[in-house]
């Protein structure tokens, strides 16, 4: 077991750039922040260094961080610009007990992440949702298409803080 | 026995008319579509199960909705399973009936605003003959709604035009 | 002569739908299956046939009122759904919870937890062919679900676990019938056990059948009885002990290979099984020492937490449930996002039901014991 400030002196040995990997507190939980390019190698090192051995991926979310520029339309809703999308990985080792958060972010123009479902395989419907819901694009899934909205919806992510759902589907009404 | 083994000791015939005999036989044996969407579904089969028994009210679930005559919407009906709804709907036999249980399927029930994927009541893709409210309702509601649509069923007619 | 006809006749691969309306796919979901003759070559899942929104709806909901969502998730085991959210509220709130109320909390996370097996080992018998142990399954489930409406009037979704405490206190009666339940239900599992565990038909179905590796397990994140059943002791209230877990004696029972190869159907059917005997266990000592006291003195008027992030998890029924919150100090989460574990333990689906018979897709998806409304959402 390996407390967090062990953790993270370890992969910053590791991975010595200073702008890629740094830590961050939110609230009463440490997080590492690590740059989207960098995720697959991080996790790849993560999961098969033996005194590490994170073999677990408890979970995965994707986060609209709200943060671009808002622009208010007259019926009250809004579009964001800019900005980002971020990515947390809750990690944890069943063998050696200890716990990791993760947190990528990527710009909402742009947003590609790379894929970890090659590293843990429970992670493929994760990412799926998150593409689904979110819209963050996982670069080397396997299958990345919607999982819970229909494989033809068309209105966009219906996560992202900015989304507008549509009068009509397939000759439905959608709104009450 | 009672009544039956006394009075008809011999080969007896009753006389009655059509109408009231159909009617006997099909408020008696309604066939239900083995089919559960949501947490509804769970109180539909507590309501199947031993405690609420179902069966003595002639309810028997199949689970084929070609032999069935009854289609109980029991949850949340969403923008993707409407479609599948309706296509379960279209291949039941005529006379079929739906009851719509819980408040999702009458109107979108607590998923009613944000619900970007909720259908807001089943009503918008089939036809409904008996609403029972409650999120879930109890057996005990839907063994109501159950009586109020073999009254309807009762109050029809298959040789009369109406 | 074998091979004259092989090379005759040209097969093709077959696609065959189940579900969404199938009464054995546990609700609405979808598996599109690729057989070669009987055999499964590709099984795939399609999920979202009711997928409700919710983690749309917390971001416009306070705290307090996202509970009643948080019931419908897994509605076959509302109490510990609740436990789960609530953790995670009051780990941001860094509240003081009275003693009384955890107590209550653990009694009605263990009896859910009995209540919800006793669905999935019913509804399992009845996947596999054999009807009457629903029948007597849903007879027990009705008393534990007679204990919850003394307690909060409700059957099924209770909104009865709150931010800092619960809603009210157990009703006066509630620890006679509880021990009188107890007693009742312990005969009622060895009746079980004759009745479906070692018959010779349904051990022939599930023996053998969708073997589960512990490492593919833990590399897919799959959690709960479906873990412990190929092995691995792994149970969130010994590793990360939440509430008082760790006051109370229990063990934790994994899969042998009893009938089988460990981490079979059989084996993960009996850990549930097992499971509810060690429930009764932690519940008579629960019953026996729970204090006096209030149960609302914590609970906050206005619930608005600091800014910042919280993970809590606990052992549902099913398997490992988390809540992961993030506040941005408003009287809304700003994103909740949860970890539902028949969402991840259905992912495991698709390989291990590779290169078996039709007939054994619902044996398996019955022995992973899945929810569609926590799996959609």
């Amino acid at each position: 077991m390996k407390t967090f400030e062990e953790l993270f002196e370890i992969l910053k040995n590791k991975f010595n750039e200073e702008e890629d990997i740094s830590t961050h507190k939110e609230g009463n939980e440490d997080v590492i922040l690590i740059a989207a390019p960098k995720i697959n190698l991080v996790a790849t090192f993560l999961k098969n260094e033996p005194e590490l051995n994170f073999d677990s991926l408890i979970l995965l979310t994707g986060v609209d961080d709200e943060n671009g520029e808002k622009t208010t339309n007259e019926d009250g809703s809004f579009d964001l610009s800019g900005g980002t999308l971020s990515v947390y990985y809750h990690l944890e080792s069943t063998s050696l007990k200890h716990k990791l958060i993760l947190k990528t972010s990527v710009p909402r123009e742009n947003p590609v992440c790379p894929s970890v479902a090659l590293v843990w395989r429970g992670s493929d419907w994760h990412e799926r949702e998150a593409y689904d819901l979110i819209g963050i694009i996982f670069d080397g899934h396997p299958n990345l298409s919607r999982i819970l909205m229909p494989y033809d919806w068309e209105f966009g992510h219906p996560l992202r803080k900015d989304y507008k759902n549509p009068e009509f589907y397939n000759g439905m009404k959608v709104p009450y | 026995m009672g009544v039956l083994d006394k009075e008809f000791l011999q080969e007896n015939f009753v006389v009655s008319n059509l109408d009231a005999v159909l009617k006997w036989a099909r408020v008696a044996s309604v066939w239900q579509t083995t089919f559960g969407l949501a947490c509804c579904a769970i109180e539909m089969m507590a309501t199947s199960a031993s405690h609420y028994d179902f069966d003595r009210f002639g309810l028997i679930p199949r689970p084929s909705p070609r032999q069935s005559d009854l289609l109980i919407i029991s949850g949340t009906v969403t923008l993707k399973m409407a479609s599948r709804i309706k296509r379960i709907y279209e291949q039941m036999p005529d006379p079929k009936y739906v009851i719509s249980m819980g408040s999702c399927s009458n109107c979108g029930g607590p998923y009613w605003e944000h619900g970007y994927h909720v259908l807001k009541g089943v009503d918008r893709v089939i036809p409904v003959d008996v609403y029972v409210p409650g999120c879930p309702p109890r057996p005990e509601a839907l063994l109501e709604g159950l009586l109020k649509l073999k009254e309807k069923i009762a109050n029809e007619s298959l040789i009369k035009s109406a | 002569m074998t091979n004259i006809i092989e090379s005759k006749l040209k097969t093709d691969e077959m696609v065959l739908n189940m579900g969404p309306q199938h009464p054995s796919t546990h609700g609405v979901l979808r598996v599109e299956l690729k057989l070669d003759g009987e055999k499964i070559v590709k099984a795939d899942s399609h999920l979202g046939y009711l997928h409700r929104c919710f983690e749309k709806h917390c971001e416009a909901m306070t705290y307090p009122q996202i509970i009643p969502y948080v019931d419908r998730m897994d509605y076959l085991a509302a109490m510990s759904n609740e436990l789960g959210y609530v953790l995670a509220v009051e780990k941001l709130l860094k509240i003081e919870i009275p003693e009384r109320v955890e107590y209550i909390r653990v009694i009605m996370a263990e009896f859910q937890r009995i209540a919800s097996h006793l669905v999935a080992l019913g509804t399992f018998g009845l996947d596999t062919g054999a009807f009457t142990p629903f029948l007597y399954t849903f007879r027990d489930r009705e008393k534990i679900l007679t204990l919850f409406e003394l307690t909060c009037g409700a059957r099924l979704l209770y909104n009865y676990i709150w931010v800092g405490g619960v809603s009210h206190d157990l009703h006066p009666d509630f620890i006679r019938l509880a021990k009188e339940f107890i007693e009742y239900f312990r005969p009622k599992v060895v009746e079980l056990n004759e009745l479906l565990t070692y018959n010779k038909i349904f051990i022939e179905r599930t023996a053998n059948i969708g073997v589960l590796p512990p490492e593919l397990a833990i590399n897919y994140g799959v959690s709960g009885p479906s873990l412990r059943g190929s092995g691995v002791k792994w149970d969130i209230r010994r590793e990360d002990p939440y509430s008082i877990y760790d006051m109370f004696e229990f063990d934790i029972p994994v899969g042998e290979g009893l009938a089988g190869t460990t981490g079979d159907c059989w084996d993960r059917y009996y850990v549930r099984i097992l499971e509810m005997e060690q429930s009764l266990r932690i519940l008579e000592q629960a019953l026996d020492q729970i204090p006096e006291g209030d149960v609302s003195a914590a609970v906050p008027k206005r619930v608005k937490p600091i800014d910042g992030i919280s993970y809590a998890r606990v052992e549902n029924p099913k398997g490992e449930l988390g809540y992961f919150i993030i506040s941005k100090g408003g009287l809304q989460p700003f994103r909740v996002k949860v970890r539902p574990p028949s969402f991840v333990n259905l992912s495991v689906f698709s390989e291990i039901a590779k290169g078996h018979m039709v007939a054994d897709v619902v044996a398996i998806l019955g022995s992973l014991d899945i929810v569609l409304g926590e799996i959609d959402r």
